[in-house]
């Protein structure tokens, strides 16, 4: 969808340099698509639901409430940010909730009442009676937590990216463990409450809306009741993640994530910085995590240690497994489905089931079984994911050419096979 | 093209500017050394092969050359500068290209994205130029699938610039790999066994390519190679390392010549008998080593 391997005809010396015209008609259009998808949405639960018939209402807050699609937006971002790093780069990050949970607590800490021996309001939204504190604008945050993210995500890197595949796999599981539980026993640093431990922080100031208060009909600040604008401000989070996804993806960055993905040792003797490439992936991928936890955290209005899992970089590994490697559509369907399976969609179709057979079983318990199975049956069925990238599809499908060509030429001939002490 | 006609290039004036220099490499893994003591030249705008029989350390001599391994000893110097220890993609940058044994392109990149990677060193773009797509930036894109291209037209693959590199024919990715290894804007271009798998008539057209190569982008060329006939005919200075060791140097003729080659390739029993053999051809006798 993205990249439909372009087959422009080379012949007349192609004016060197036009994009395929498949990357920019995608690249172009689908701002124009999310905006159709705000409009929709958001009219539809903003004005035509609240009138429409009890019974269509109870249908939709069933199966389709807006705080559960508001989450799956979310999980966009996030699942986007993972993509750049397993995805792009191809370094499997096992414990990207670290991030997630430095984003959060950036929020916790710039955005509520919890640090009430200071008192710092920036273009703040405290709730009423809740004025101590620092209270920083949304908006604000958002690129200070993603700024702190980038640099953990650095910091993180330095250490772990000089190991390989699977050993920075694991590097990457200490770390997503080893934060939040910084922040879990972090209420008494020397005396210092930096997370306020098991309790979490709350409440999480509303969203300004700045200039746009002054349309009528428009709250000045979105609480947590406000969902169809918060809606709306989550898909503009997600589809700045897109659109840096996409751009990022085509040039001098998103090569060098590439070659390095597909061959670690040509790509440095091609001139590429090995650890600045990839630093570079877990910054940017870290980025989107700093966005996506300020995002969430005024989504619940609280950030909650219990929120930090490992099971929630499985989930988000998933995500972009099964959506398609490396294809932000992919991913972000993927995100969509699995965070909606989550949160309603199972617990649904749990309670229709034992409806319809009189059962009486508890589905969302068995939620991990589920996800084993549908991993499982992906990997049979549809190992490329949901939408393909291009590339991983040519894998999966048609064998090496080059491989089986140069094993021919092997054995009519070159007589050697390796130098001795070659690597 | 005989070796006659391009001796002059490289022996005129060996002390004249060199391209590179490796200073007494010695390498050891573990208690093995696997290079030893080895000293090596590389004139400008020469073409100058290694050879010697499997395990002699060509490769293990090669990855100290592109930074991969650091010597135990030595220096390895890069026009005026000692690159030693230094990380391979730096000294790729600083003008030291290389073709791999295996072939190893980035096989789900087009022809064109493999060319363009190793442009990266001298591209600047950073993470804002390219979500922001500044004007300079698309300037830099542009120039650079520009020369990708034209890169790409010269070791004659243009038509599958928009190809994954996976899909492309055994001969054509090994024109890519010299076409990527071009894009670095090389001072020196390492070909690890670039005609491995070529019948005669191939290494022969690659012969001419090697020697086009060096006299239109100004590079000089260091082959390892086994194919004597390709060595012989395009190298105006032959290193013949054994067992770690340098054994001889020399022009073309020279090495024919020199016994101790011969001895190294055939083993001491095969040297009488070749050394008729050799005199008849006048082209080595090493048509089938071991």
């Amino acid at each position: 969808m993205t990249t439909t391997a372009p087959k422009t005809d080379p012949q007349p010396a192609a004016p060197a340099g036009a994009t395929p015209p498949a990357l920019m008609s995608t690249s172009r259009r689908w701002p124009i698509g999310f905006v159709i998808a705000v409009v929709v949405v958001f009219s539809f639960y903003q004005w035509i639901l609240p009138e429409a018939s009890s019974q269509v209402q109870t249908f939709f807050q069933d199966w389709l409430p807006l705080i559960s699609i508001n989450e799956a937006v979310i999980w966009v971002i996030f699942a986007l940010g993972l993509n750049v790093v397993v995805g792009y780069a191809g370094l499997l990050d096992l414990g990207y909730v670290a991030f997630w949970a430095i984003g959060g607590y950036t929020a916790g800490w710039l955005m509520s009442p919890f640090f009430n021996q200071w008192s710092i309001n920036i273009l703040g939204n405290p709730a009423p009676g809740q004025e101590a504190g620092i209270h920083l604008n949304f908006w604000l945050v958002l690129p200070i937590a993603g700024c702190i993210c980038a640099l953990a995500g650095v910091i993180i890197g330095a250490p772990t990216l000089r190991l390989k595949s699977d050993y920075l796999a694991l590097v990457t599981l200490g770390f997503g463990e080893i934060i939040p539980q910084v922040f879990l026993n972090g209420d008494d640093i020397f005396g210092f409450n930096l997370s306020n431990g098991s309790k979490g922080i709350t409440p999480i100031d509303a969203i300004g809306l700045g200039p746009f208060r002054l349309i009528p009909g428009v709250p000045d600040k979105l609480g947590p009741f406000d969902l169809t604008y918060k809606f709306a401000i989550y898909v503009f989070l997600a589809a700045i993640c897109v659109f840096v996804s996409l751009r990022i993806r085509e040039g001098r960055l998103g090569r060098a994530w590439l070659a390095i993905r597909e061959d670690e040792l040509a790509a440095s003797m091609m001139g590429v910085p090995l650890m600045k490439t990839k630093l570079a992936a877990y910054a940017v991928g870290a980025f989107a995590g700093g966005l996506g936890g300020v995002a969430y955290a005024s989504h619940t209005g609280a950030v909650s240690i219990d929120t930090f899992r490992f099971s929630a970089s499985i989930i988000l590994l998933s995500m972009v497994v099964l959506g398609g490697m490396g294809n932000v559509w992919g991913v972000m369907i993927g995100a969509l489905v699995l965070s909606w399976i989550n949160s309603t969609g199972m617990a649904q179709i749990g309670s229709t089931v034992n409806e319809a057979i009189g059962t009486n079983i508890d589905f969302p318990s068995y939620n991990f079984l589920i996800f084993g199975v549908l991993l499982v049956l992906m990997m049979l069925f549809r190992r490329e994911g949901l939408i393909p990238e291009t590339r991983t599809k040519q894998v999966l499908a048609e064998p090496e050419r080059g491989e089986i060509e140069s094993l021919g030429a092997e054995m009519e001939g070159t007589s050697e096979h390796e130098e001795g002490g070659a690597r | 093209m005989s070796a006659t006609s391009t001796a002059p290039v490289g022996t005129a004036d060996p002390m004249a500017g060199l391209s590179m220099y490796a200073e007494a490499i010695t390498i050891k893994f573990g208690g093995l050394v696997a290079v030893n003591q080895v000293s090596f030249t590389i004139p400008e705008r020469s073409v100058v092969s290694l050879i010697g029989p499997n395990g002699a350390g060509k490769t293990t001599f090669f990855n100290v050359l592109t930074g991969l391994y650091r010597p135990t000893s030595g220096h390895v110097l890069l026009g005026e500068r000692d690159v030693t220890g230094m990380a391979p993609h730096r000294i790729a940058e600083l003008g030291l290209a290389r073709t791999f044994q295996n072939i190893r392109l980035f096989n789900l990149m087009t022809a064109e994205e493999n060319v363009l990677v190793a442009m990266h060193s001298h591209m600047k773009s950073g993470i804002f130029g390219t979500v922001l797509r500044t004007p300079r930036q698309r300037r830099e894109e542009r120039e650079g699938r520009e020369l990708a291209r034209e890169l790409l037209d010269y070791v004659g693959i243009l038509k599958t610039a928009d190809e994954y590199a996976r899909n492309l024919s055994y001969g054509d990715q090994r024109r890519l790999e010299v076409a990527r290894a071009l894009a670095l804007k090389p001072k020196v271009l390492l070909l690890d066994e670039p005609t491995a798998g070529m019948n005669p008539q191939e290494s022969a057209q690659f012969v001419e390519f090697v020697q086009r190569v060096r006299t239109d982008r100004d590079v000089s060329v260091l082959l390892i190679e086994h194919d004597m006939s390709v060595v012989m005919r395009v190298s105006e200075r032959v290193t013949v390392l054994d067992r770690g060791e340098k054994i001889a140097e020399g022009t073309p003729d020279d090495i024919r010549g020199d016994e101790r080659v011969v001895e190294a390739y055939l083993g001491k029993t095969g040297v009488e008998q070749s050394s008729a053999a050799d005199r008849h051809n006048g082209r080595g006798g090493e048509g089938s080593p071991s």
